[in-house]
């Protein structure tokens, strides 16, 4: 019992009470509607491609710095998939060769994905420039090479296998939701049980001190954002598989979104700390908040004022100044 | 004089130079009057803008609120006065829109100065918040019968001319509007112990918290004097495009920032110069504008700005970091 109380004191534990309620709320307001099978498996088949940006961000975060450019990174790469599907596999194409081209193309694009990562972790490692600048700047320009190579339209037309990723099923659970979890057992395995995820978060905590212990920081960058440029691409995959197309602009709310999870999810926006348990919980909340109130026809515009509510307000809970003010009432 | 070419204005200055000759040899017609005042008039929204933003990454924090704070303003504002008052005087109605910016911008302050959260984050978060606000509540139509003050605002001019074709050209008289928020900043970041204890803060918190200033309130000032300025800024934008759109302004925080970081203030806060940023101002601008003119297609616009971005914080940042290792 102490150690459950103890428990709800940390970001994730207030986290896992926050998405319960949602839950539990959106449930009793509309639970023929909210409660449904198909609303449940809408759900699964719709949150993955934003968490996993969020992911991203995430592992950029814990670093203290930021990766702005996850937009354009995820455009960029399925754009080019989308060329590739299109163009050169062509919309006819079935059976074992649509899914060799497939293949090539995710692999392609997850190439793509890293290689831009690599290009910010160069900008802040050998550069030294604040992450905030260098992924802005890249980002415009992924962005700008996704709308240069479409002319700033959008690429459709491929092998229905393509379809697959996003909206496909496996022993009926939906494809994006079984990816979406590897992804997070996967950071999360990287963060807690490797040396690497040791190095990142005490370069978060402090970077002079991480030097000092002859962590390599340059490669340590580089890895960072390779990582989140990889996993950026593979939220674009899943964006344009279930699109069925491919646009430089698609999904340009996702940048705000993926950022407010990660903090949501108590990533300390400073770096140092955070956890993928936390990240999940945030996604899971939003989706909850988002498809309940999508149910009760509140409009999208009503709902980016709740998520940035849920945002600030989840800042001041976990302030140390709002601690302290309670800390204080308690004491006198 | 020995040019330094560490010094963002310089450079700046030099690419806006190299643009303008480049843009003058493929096409004569570059250097002329009507040229000149389309990107002065182009210049008034993103220099508001900048201005504002300069001082709060002088003061060490970062915004991106202010558009949604200038489309909130500018389109309550409207609204409100159509249906309330739709004869006031355009100051009047240029006041309300600033007061409702700086009483926005009182919340960022708050949440900012007093519980100390992270800059970017919080102003992510309230950019949402005002939007969806202004969007749920107060209204999502364009509204293009403005009222008949803001109007005859936008048919204030400095001075009129036709070229030797025909066509018109002008500078409306909000152009000063830029000038006197230029001036006025100077003022308080040159000339007053506000502005010192600005860069005070945006140099080093605990120094300037030792030496006496009040950092809360210097913090509090900034985001609403920003708050105030992105007011001006939105309801100038909606009488000179005489449509107040509640869906405009937001998603221009990142060519403002452009220009504001492209002038040299720093993002880790106690440096930036009005020079700077006004240059930098000129080069988005000019981007925006006239990349066609020297035969860049403008699908390559994003690509420009970015490549911008990053040479002229990159350049600096590789400076520093060069005499960091060469004193260690």
């Amino acid at each position: 019992m102490n150690t459950l109380l103890s428990r709800l004191k940390t970001p994730e534990g207030r986290l896992a009470v926050i998405a319960v309620l949602v839950f539990v709320l959106m449930a009793s307001l509309s639970p023929e509607r909210f409660l449904s099978a198909a609303n449940l498996t809408s759900m699964a088949f719709q949150f993955p491609e934003f968490a996993i940006l969020a992911l991203a961000v995430t592992v950029t975060m814990l670093t203290g710095g930021i990766d702005l450019s996850v937009v354009g990174v995820s455009n960029m790469s399925a754009v080019v998939a989308a060329l590739i599907l299109a163009n050169v596999a062509g919309p006819e194409l079935a059976g074992s060769g649509a899914v060799m081209w497939l293949l090539l193309s995710m692999v392609v694009a997850i190439a793509i994905g890293a290689a831009a990562g690599l290009f910010n972790g160069a900008l802040v490692a050998f550069i030294g420039m604040p992450p905030i600048l260098a992924t802005l700047g890249s980002g415009l320009i992924f962005t700008g090479i996704a709308v240069a190579i479409t002319g700033g339209s959008a690429v459709m037309g491929f092998p229905t296998a393509a379809a697959w990723l996003g909206n496909g099923k496996v022993f009926s659970v939906p494809v994006p939701l079984i990816l979406f979890a590897v992804l997070a057992l996967a950071v999360a395995f990287i963060v807690r049980r490797t040396a690497f995820g040791l190095k990142l978060v005490m370069f978060g905590a402090n970077p002079l001190a991480a030097r000092f212990a002859a962590v390599d920081v340059n490669r340590l960058l580089l890895k960072v954002y390779m990582l989140s440029g990889a996993l950026a691409a593979i939220s674009g995959l899943l964006v344009m598989s279930r699109a069925n197309s491919a646009k430089a602009d698609y999904g340009s709310s996702y940048l705000l979104l993926s950022i407010l999870i990660a903090v949501l999810g108590g990533v300390n926006p400073y770096g140092g700390y955070g956890k993928v348990v936390g990240v999940v919980l945030a996604v899971l909340s939003m989706q909850f908040l988002s498809s309940g109130l999508n149910m009760l026809q509140v409009s999208n515009f009503a709902r980016e004022l709740i998520w940035g509510v849920l945002l600030i307000f989840v800042m001041l809970v976990n302030s140390q100044q709002v601690a302290a003010l309670f800390a204080r009432r308690r004491m006198s | 004089m020995k040019l330094n070419l560490a010094r963002n204005e310089v450079l700046v200055a030099l690419v806006i130079l190299a643009f303008c000759a480049l843009a003058a040899a493929s096409d004569p017609r570059f250097l002329s009057i009507p040229t000149l005042t389309d990107l002065l008039r182009n210049g008034i929204i993103l220099g508001i803008f900048s201005v504002g933003a300069m001082l709060v990454l002088v003061s060490g924090g970062i915004d991106v609120s202010f558009t949604a704070i200038a489309a909130f303003a500018m389109y309550t504002t409207t609204t409100f006065l159509l249906e309330h008052a739709p004869g006031l005087p355009w100051p009047v109605i240029f006041a309300i829109s600033m007061v409702l910016g700086a009483l926005l911008g009182c919340i960022n302050g708050v949440l900012i100065a007093v519980f100390r959260l992270p800059t970017l984050i919080v102003t992510l978060g309230t950019l949402s918040v005002f939007r969806g606000f202004l969007l749920t509540f107060v209204g999502s139509n364009m509204i293009s019968a403005l009222p008949p003050e803001m109007r005859n605002f936008s048919r204030l001019m400095m001075f009129r001319g036709t070229n030797a074709d025909g066509s018109f050209f002008s500078l409306p008289w909000a152009f000063a509007a830029l000038v006197i928020v230029v001036v006025l900043t100077w003022f308080i970041l040159h000339r007053t112990m506000l502005g010192r204890s600005i860069f005070a803060v945006g140099g080093s918190v605990e120094s300037a918290r030792r030496i006496g200033i009040k950092v809360t309130r210097t913090q509090f000032f900034v985001y609403v004097y920003v708050g105030a300025l992105a007011g001006l800024a939105g309801i100038i934008h909606a009488s000179l495009s005489r449509l107040a759109n509640p869906f405009d302004l937001v998603g221009l925080e990142l060519s403002v920032i452009a220009a504001v970081v492209l002038g040299g203030a720093r993002l880790t806060g106690g440096y930036g110069t009005l020079t700077g940023t006004l240059l930098g101002v000129a080069l988005i601008v000019l981007v925006q504008n006239s990349l066609i003119v020297i035969g860049v297609p403008s699908t390559f616009q994003s690509i420009t700005i970015g490549i911008l971005i990053l040479v002229g914080t990159g350049l600096p940042a590789w400076q520093a970091k060069r005499q960091a290792a060469r004193s260690a």
